[in-house]
């Protein structure tokens, strides 16, 4: 009440200055006068900042944010003139020719919806395209997974990978005992955010050992066995972003023991299922494993590369819960976080997602297109390994071919990633990490050659 | 008897292969699962207990429905031949059929033919569609365009697009209040509740006159804190259907200014109510005219019926171009860990029907004819009524009311009433979506609203 009575007197006189300032065609911003200050000497000093919008602005307070990281390079590289410029930053699948791609069986897809005139445009419900999310479930679930037979899965369509951990976020933030989630370190850029304004406190676990460039196994069960009980556990399914390294099955095994005897809640980012061995049973074994045993998890699902609808944001949250009764009302609280964040998500890209899925022979030429991108991926791999070998560059650059996905945990420091920038036009995030998606054959011997450079002038 | 079990459960550490007691509430873990999936003695199908056997999510309760989006999910399973669904406001033909409109058909194709890729769009969305959807809202020769003072974000539609608002008025005024008509749309609160931003109502609907208690929203407005963000319905209000004239928008400026309020106008039937998009456009830019900074979330959910596809953009307007420049790069700050950056369909749709004239012309006729059989439903209903109710009671307001809605001023039992007598579908607060009507079906909505009006207390 005080405060409301001190803006209404504050108010006045910065209207009345406001109003003079403008006449006078001085920029006036209540928030720095000095005439303010000594008005009220004795009082607050600082005038609201919805104050005085006539002559100053309700929004001087808001400063410039700066560039999201990874999505900011795109930026950079898109301001480069250099004709040898190459863009290794997001992760989006580029042909050999440097050409983003649209899976055939998408386009496909696409023809039979456009031509369908059953095909409207009304509002899915709050959790989605109900085919959508129960073929989503069996992929990553596997079909004959008896949490889906019981009945105890709920899966929520939501936009991409981002929009599903940020539903699930806010879920466990509400319903949950346990707000600490536990994040492997490093993650990707856009994690600790998501879940920190999910209303979740994000703490990390040991994960990347930059000495040998692998799993820091020992160091990542001492810190889970340390978390508290209900602690949530992020997980990558596969392909773990940014480094590329993945538990080895006995590894997850290890790790799922632990999980349950702490009785922590595993919450999975699978956002290259199918893209990072080439084959989708495999890429889901490590969730299958947690499900099997009978325990809950949460999952996001995302087919931004495994289809490559990037730009259409679809995506899922599958909650595995110990009972169907549990699951429905879960599903019912799902829907309360998602109604007040954009009602109902977008129903183009779930549209293709289900027509594909449900189909058995585009399924099949979609397993087919996915291998092909896998495969090129690993090729890629494979020829920059070999090309740094051929030049001699000093280090073990084994991890190249070890790592598995999209991304390459170079190894490089962030002064040899400047270095690289400006003097050849390499475009990666400043943790090293590389996307193989954005190589090609033409361009594998000038990032070999920038590598070289770096590592040889620059320590 | 549950809790017993849970913990005796908790209590047991995994290590153990501890076999539960009889009458266990554990469901599958017994089960011998030929599952395929494991082969091999690198891992073993697991059959022993979880330490865990209760969820953590017992004590998660049912959420009660959507009191809108719920409407539908009644409806469909009413299985009455008589039935009507006059719940969410989406378009229906005369045929009570979806809407797919023939431009969106059209751009739909093109797309298709031009092969456009599906790359991620930038956080702020679509640059074509921002720039359309900003020119259509204050008009392409506006001075805050010209001026570059719009900061434009592309939106999860009007939600997603109050959202991003509503989060970004958290941040960056946290504490200022938002002030919403009573009523307004149901979801309003949810979103302010869930963005964290304290919320009061200012009088709005009248019961008395069936119209604007434009007294009670002056003097609520007038007597809220300094510098509260007041939500406004730019046309067609929701669920009323009540719109103050140009002399009360005036007004309402008047005492907003007095205020240091900030507008924030909630714009999702721009060409839907009037049939024009200039008119219905008419109270954003007289507050842009009279030099407010003001922010506007719009949807294309019901002019260009593209409800699934979620495109809408929030617009603030600021009075710098260097300030608009701040404001944007803070809401991409906020959009990014909700959802990255938004859908490209519809985002392209739109930029395609807005962005070539012939299809623009055939957009606005479009919308000329989905504008005008809401009236005609309006006249036939207004006739129906006054036909046949012999009360003498006044329905004109079904005429003077604008848009989809009608708010019919039932309260709630009437309004069941009407659900379990007359199988009509609508939300409890009595709004009527009158696209969901066809001319056919007046009459026996008509003998609907009067037995529950008159019949029923």
């Amino acid at each position: 009440m005080g405060d409301a009575n001190l803006r209404a007197e504050l108010g006045s006189p910065g209207r009345r200055l406001g109003t003079l300032a403008r006449h006078l065609g001085v920029d006036y911003s209540p928030a720095s006068s000095s005439l303010m200050a000594s008005h009220n000497a004795s009082e607050i000093v600082t005038p609201s900042p919805t104050a005085g919008s006539y002559g100053g602005s309700v929004f001087t307070n808001v400063v410039q944010a700066p560039e999201d990281p990874i999505l900011g390079v795109t930026v950079a590289y898109n301001k480069d003139p250099s004709p040898v410029k190459v863009n290794l930053g997001v992760g989006a699948y580029r042909t050999e020719e440097g050409k983003p791609l649209v899976l055939n069986v998408v386009r496909r897809a696409e023809q039979l919806l456009v031509n369908d005139p059953s095909h409207v445009k009304e509002y899915l419900p709050i959790t989605g395209l109900a085919d959508f999310n129960k073929l989503s479930a069996k992929l990553i679930f596997g079909a004959d997974s008896p949490a889906i037979q019981e009945n105890r899965v709920t899966t929520v369509q939501c936009l991409s990978g981002t929009g599903s951990l940020r539903v699930g976020g806010e879920f466990l933030a509400r319903h949950h005992h346990e707000h600490t989630i536990y994040i492997p370190q490093p993650t990707w850029g856009n994690h600790p955010k998501v879940f920190t304004l999910a209303g979740l406190s994000v703490k990390t676990y040991h994960y990347y050992d930059p000495t040998t460039r692998g799993l820091n196994f020992k160091s990542l069960l001492e810190d889970l066995s340390k978390a508290p009980r209900g602690a949530i556990v992020l997980l990558h399914a596969c392909a773990h972003n940014p480094t590329g390294v993945d538990p080895t099955l006995d590894q997850w095994e290890q790790i799922r023991l632990l999980i349950r005897s702490k009785g922590l809640l595993p919450f999975f980012d699978s956002a290259y299922q199918g893209f990072a061995s080439g084959n989708l049973e495999a890429d889901a074994q490590s969730i299958r494993m947690f499900v099997a045993d009978g325990g809950e998890c949460l999952t996001a699902q995302s087919y931004a590369k495994n289809m490559g609808l990037y730009g259409e944001r679809v995506g899922a949250l599958s909650i595995v819960c110990k009972s169907a009764d549990v699951a429905v009302r879960v599903e019912s609280q799902l829907k309360l976080v998602i109604r007040p964040m954009y009602s109902n998500p977008p129903i183009h890209g779930a549209s293709i997602v289900a027509t594909i899925l449900k189909d058995r022979e585009m399924y099949h030429e979609w397993t087919v297109e996915l291998k092909a991108m896998a495969d090129r991926i690993i090729r890629m791999r494979q020829q920059l390994f070999d090309a740094l070998r051929t030049r001699g560059t000093p280090g073990d650059w084994s991890h190249i071919i070890k790592q598995i996905g999209m991304f390459t945990f170079t190894g490089l420091n962030r002064e040899q990633v400047t270095f690289m920038t400006k003097e050849y036009h390499i475009y990666m995030t400043s943790d090293g990490r590389i996307s193989m998606a954005g190589l090609s054959s033409k361009t594998v011997p000038h990032l070999a050659d920038a590598i070289h450079a770096a590592v040889t002038r620059i320590k | 008897m549950a809790s017993a079990l849970a913990s005796v459960a908790l209590s047991t550490t995994f290590a153990r292969a501890v076999p539960l007691p009889e009458n266990s509430m554990r469901i599958g873990a017994e089960k011998k699962h030929d599952n395929p999936l494991f082969k091999g003695k690198a891992f073993r199908r697991v059959s022993m207990a979880v330490s865990v056997n209760v969820s953590r999510f017992e004590g998660v309760t049912m959420a009660p429905p959507d009191p809108i989006l719920g409407v539908s999910e009644a409806f469909r399973a009413d299985t009455n031949d008589l039935k009507l669904n006059l719940g969410v406001g989406a378009y229906r033909t005369e045929e009570l059929q979806p809407y797919v409109l023939n431009v969106v058909k059209k751009a739909e194709k093109l797309m298709l033919e031009r092969g456009e890729n599906k790359e991620y769009l930038p956080i702020e969305g679509l640059a074509a569609f921002n720039k359309v959807t900003a020119e259509l809202l204050f008009g392409a020769d506006n001075s805050v365009i010209q001026e570059g003072r719009v900061a434009t974000i592309q939106g999860l539609s009007g939600t997603g697009s109050l959202r991003l608002a509503a989060a970004f008025i958290h941040r960056y005024f946290p504490d200022a209040k938002a002030l919403i008509s009573s009523p307004t749309w149901g979801n309003h609160k949810n979103i302010f509740n869930d963005a964290r931003v304290p919320w009061s109502e200012y009088r709005y609907y009248d019961p008395r006159t069936v119209g604007l208690d434009f007294d009670g929203m002056v003097a609520d407005i007038k007597a809220a804190p300094d510098g509260s963000f007041v939500l406004l319905h730019g046309c067609a209000h929701n669920p009323t259907g009540i719109d103050p004239t140009p002399e009360q928008w005036e007004k309402i400026a008047d005492v907003i200014q007095e205020k240091n309020h900030i507008p924030f106008f909630d714009v999702a039937y721009q060409g839907f109510a009037s049939g024009s998009l200039d008119a219905d456009a008419y109270s954003v830019r007289l507050f842009v005219r009279r030099g407010f900074e003001l922010l506007v979330a719009q949807s294309y959910s019901k002019n260009l019926g593209l409800y699934a596809e979620r495109i809408g953009a929030i617009n603030v307007v600021c009075s710098s171009s260097d300030a608009g420049t701040r404001v944007k790069s803070q809401l991409k700050r906020l959009a990014r860990p909700m959802y990255s950056n938004p859908p490209v369909h519809g985002a392209r749709i739109v930029a395609n029907v807005v962005g070539d004239p012939n299809l623009f012309n055939e957009w606005k006729q479009e919308m000329e004819l989905m504008a005008g059989r809401i009236k005609n439903v309006r006249q036939r209903l207004y006739e129906n009524l006054s036909e046949k109710d012999k009360s003498g009671k006044d329905w004109s307001f079904v005429l003077k009311q604008i848009g989809m809605f009608s708010y019919t001023g039932l309260h709630k039992a009437q309004s069941d009433h009407m659900t379990d007598k007359w199988h009509i579908y609508m939300t409890k607060d009595g709004r009527i979506s009158l696209a969901g009507l066809s001319l056919s079906k007046c009459e026996y909505l008509a003998d609907a609203i009067i037995d529950s009006f008159h019949n029923v207390d």
